[in-house]
């Protein structure tokens, strides 16, 4: 809690008890660990461990961001990198230490919040604490005298401070005002609705789900667990939560920067797609943008990326068709979109095949010869294709990366220098009769991304509320002004004034007491 | 598409921002040089005028409440008119270049935005420029508010730092934005971290001044004993992060709702994501710490720092260092 200053009457729960529990029994721990557990200050080292807790993510590769980079990890650490797994480093922010963390934060601040909320509901509905016996002794002070009577200058008091929209009490020989409460409201409201919003953010992504899917042009996708490329769902969720929706992918059109220093780099994506909610609704089309996804029956669809899928033809050594269609190859540079990867013809005969590709979108020669690609657009596609036969290993049941080719039981056919590139149209025939591979053409195929997160709009909700609460507690100071009167022995009124700024003084103290002391007649030997 | 007269214009316009900061700098540090010697500087700011009765701060209430603020400036105000011509002269010079320097400073900004046609805020360049032309205006802000001249010479010497990287080791022509940046949430989300990174930098100008004064000696009549108590560096700082840290939470939850509908998800712990949390949690750790007993001062400033490096790490190191979604860095 930020301002356990400004509330001393609320300091009793929240600041950390020195003391040891000195021979009292299992509950008198309890009530130790408790009060340590919820203490500002375990609250405050807590947040810092979250803090450092997520250091390591944003420094090692994280599988659920990109586990690629995370193989490549292992493969380069051989024996760091497991020593690391068991510390969870590669899943820092699903890993039982940081949810042991943040639990206990969560904990800590709710054991902190709860109860001082309930003192300050107490603590509005009070009145204004009475006036200490010395008022001289406050940070501001002032007095004065005059000839009016104490009466008068009480009830002059009250009603200066009432107009200032103090909350006031009027006593025998003083008046107590307060204002500000808003200051320990805002205060509360922050801390509740960070509250709120860890819980937001926890039960979304525990009934939410995500989901990534490839659809090339000319192609769908509808929406069951069978047909993700990657899925994920949170621990409370199940498939039947899917909604039955179709998408196709008519089109999909890149722009890039033609030329100057960013040459290359992208200005527009969109894809034109059409969609249908469940079998008994219509088709729809749709232009999905990036930052404009497709909201379908509370599931989101995003356009998360792109890429080339060349069309091929294979013909086996029988000269039949064994393999005709588009395969989406993966990029391996953003800036050039040189592509890689994988044809498998299982059903080529007498051998099965597999080709191991290469894809520039704009193939050119480099300075020794070699193709690369110069852009990212279509200008001149080119593929180079390494060709494989033998057993494609898909027969014993294991499940297989389609962008990879098991190459254990395979015999190279093309290699190395004997690989030409193909522009579109040009076939190559492979040694010793096994057939041929023919280069169509591309088409270009989106990735997408479906997820579904019930805890979005709470979690919103809440993030705003926080500020709100944040930027009033920081605007509003609580005050308390007392003004005693007594009457002395020469018949004349002293008046003192004290006043206690929770926070820091402001000016409305000098304020009040300058218009308290002009209302009041002046005693004869201040002229 | 890019218009390069006005491109070339904003160009122009930073050499001459940069030029009049350095004047403004050189300006602000003859002040300090020149001025008479306050004396009072290391006195505890005195009372309100109001105040009759005598009793110091003996209560725990009163400890806690710093009464500094009010009254430093007018401890500055009263100091003014017997400070002599030349301190008046330096003093006014510098600000009035100030002004001169920032007006510059947005007219480049602003013919940058018109050149590209699209807020002025897209590369590491204009983010820099932005940064540092919201930790100005924030100073100026303060200047007139709280008179804080003393703050003009640091804050000066960060900002030409700043200018003088950006122009030569992150100078971009002004271009299109790329298809993760159409969205207007580009004006909201940015706009927001770079006034909130611009406030914490005069933030974190004043915090260092109140560490360093807490470990050197202040030699009378040097430069530290220019600068006002180590109470009111500590107010100072405090006011400024208050008024920064709500637009920092404000910045991050509009990027929570921009990477919602850019990304898909609304919180994934990219880079810039975990750094900008890391950060948030600097600053209300340092929120906290200075309100918590046994914090309090020297601690809370060190805490202040360390939440202002991770701010700085964050905009250098993550687009630098860190690939992520949010590298616009090239
Ligand atoms: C939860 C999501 C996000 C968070 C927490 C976040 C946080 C931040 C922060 C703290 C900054 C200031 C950077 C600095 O000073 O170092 C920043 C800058 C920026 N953000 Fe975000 N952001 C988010 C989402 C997005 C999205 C979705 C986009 C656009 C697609 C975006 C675009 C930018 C840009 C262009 C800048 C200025 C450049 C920079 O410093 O890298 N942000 N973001």
């Amino acid at each position: 809690m930020t301002t356990s200053t400004d509330a001393p009457e609320a300091q009793t729960s929240p600041q950390a008890p020195r003391e040891r529990p000195v021979g009292i029994g299992l509950l008198g721990w309890l009530r130790w660990g408790w009060r340590q557990l919820t203490s500002m200050r375990t609250a405050l080292v807590l947040l810092f461990l979250v803090a450092l807790g997520t250091v390591p993510g944003s420094f090692l590769p994280q599988r659920g961001l990109a586990p690629e980079k995370v193989s490549q990890f292992f493969q380069d650490h051989k024996t760091l990198a497991p020593w690391m797994n068991r510390l969870s480093l590669f899943d820092v922010f699903s890993a039982p230490w940081f949810a042991a963390i943040y639990i206990l934060l969560f904990i800590s601040l709710a054991g902190c919040v709860l109860p001082r909320s309930w003192q300050h509901y107490q603590h509005i509905r009070s009145r204004p604490p009475k006036a200490p016996r010395n008022l001289a002794r406050l940070p501001q002070t002032a007095t004065y005298e005059t000839e009016a009577a104490p009466d008068e200058v009480l009830a002059e008091a009250a009603k200066v401070l009432k107009d200032r929209r103090f909350r006031v009490d009027s006593h025998d020989d003083h008046v107590a005002g307060e204002k500000g409460y808003l200051r320990e409201t805002g205060n509360l409201v922050f801390h509740l609705a960070l509250l709120v919003l860890l819980f937001a953010v926890g039960s979304g992504a525990a009934f939410g789900y995500k989901g990534n899917v490839i659809v090339t042009e000319g192609e769908g996708f509808s929406n069951a667990l069978t047909s993700y490329d990657a899925f994920k769902g949170g621990k409370a969720f199940s498939s039947s939560h899917l909604p039955p929706f179709t998408v196709w992918l008519d089109s999909f059109k890149a722009a890039y920067l033609p030329d100057g220093p960013d040459r290359g780099q992208p200005t527009a994506f969109s894809a034109k797609i059409r969609y249908q909610k469940d079998l008994k609704t219509s088709v729809r089309p749709y232009d999905l943008q990036v930052n404009h996804p497709l909201n379908i029956d509370g599931a989101r669809v995003y356009l998360l990326g792109h890429g080339y899928a060349p069309q091929f033809t294979v013909r086996d050594g029988k000269g039949q068709i064994a393999f005709q269609g588009a395969v989406p190859f993966l990029p391996m540079n953003e800036a050039t979109y040189a592509s890689e990867g994988v044809v498998k013809v299982p059903d080529a005969q007498p051998d099965q095949l597999g080709f191991i590709g290469l894809f520039w979108p704009t193939a050119v020669p480099d300075a020794q010869g070699k193709v690369t690609s110069a852009f990212p657009a279509a200008w001149n596609p080119q593929v180079a294709l390494f060709a494989f036969k033998g057993d494609l290993g898909l027969s014993n049941g294991a499940p297989q990366s389609v962008y990879r080719l098991d190459t254990a039981k395979l015999k190279p056919l093309l290699m190395g220098n004997k690989v030409k590139p193909l522009a579109v149209g040009n076939t190559e025939t492979l040694p010793g009769g096994a057939g041929s591979i023919t280069f169509n053409g591309y088409r270009q195929y989106i990735t997408l991304q479906v997820n579904h997160d019930p805890g979005r709009v709470p979690a919103l909700a809440a993030g705003i509320v926080a500020i709100l609460g944040i930027v009033t507690s920081f605007l509003v100071r609580r005050r308390r002004v007392w003004v005693r009167a007594r009457a002395d022995e020469g018949g004349r009124t002293v008046v003192e004034v004290g006043g206690l700024t929770l926070g820091g003084a402001t000016p409305e103290f000098d304020a009040i007491a300058e218009r308290l002391r002009e209302a009041a007649p002046p005693t004869p030997d201040e002229e | 598409m890019v218009d390069t007269h006005l491109a070339s214009l904003s160009n122009q316009l930073m050499l001459g921002a940069v030029l009049v900061y350095v004047v403004t700098m050189v300006a602000y540090a003859g002040e300090l040089a020149f001025a008479r010697r306050r004396a009072d500087a290391e006195v505890p700011a005195d009372r309100p005028r109001v105040l009759v009765g005598a009793g110091g701060p003996e209560t725990d209430e009163a400890a806690e409440t710093d009464d500094a603020e009010t009254t430093e400036a007018e401890a500055e105000e009263t100091d003014e008119p017997a400070s002599g011509r030349r301190q008046l002269d330096w003093g006014r010079f510098a600000i009035l270049m100030n002004v001169v320097g920032w007006g510059l400073h947005g007219a480049e900004i602003v013919t940058r935005g018109m050149a590209a046609d699209r807020v002025p805020w897209g590369n590491m360049y204009e983010f820099v420029s932005a940064i540092s032309f919201a930790a100005v205006t924030v100073y100026l802000v303060m200047l007139w508010r709280y008179k804080v001249n003393w703050l003009g010479p640091f804050l000066m010497v960060a900002v030409v730092i700043a200018l003088g990287i950006a122009t030569i080791w992150l100078y971009n022509d002004p271009g299109p934005l790329r298809p993760a940046l159409h969205s207007y949430w580009i004006a909201i989300h940015v706009t927001a971290a770079v006034t909130a990174t611009g406030t914490f930098t005069v933030a974190g100008v004043a915090t260092a001044l109140y560490l360093i004064k807490s470990f050197v000696t202040v030699r009378p009549g040097g430069i530290l004993s220019r600068v006002p108590s180590m109470e009111a560096l500590d107010t100072t700082a405090h006011r400024v992060i208050m008024f920064a840290f709500p637009i920092w939470t404000f910045a991050i939850i509009a990027g929570a709702i921009w990477a919602d509908s850019a990304w898909g998800r609304y919180w994934g712990w990219d880079p810039k994501e975990t750094w900008s949390f890391i950060t948030w949690i600097g600053y209300a750790g340092y929120l906290h710490a200075r309100a918590t007993a046994g914090w309090r001062g020297r601690k809370a400033a060190v805490v202040s720092l360390i939440a202002f490096g991770c701010l700085l790490f964050n905009f250098f190191g993550i687009n630098y260092l860190v690939s992520g979604l949010h590298s616009y860095a090239g």
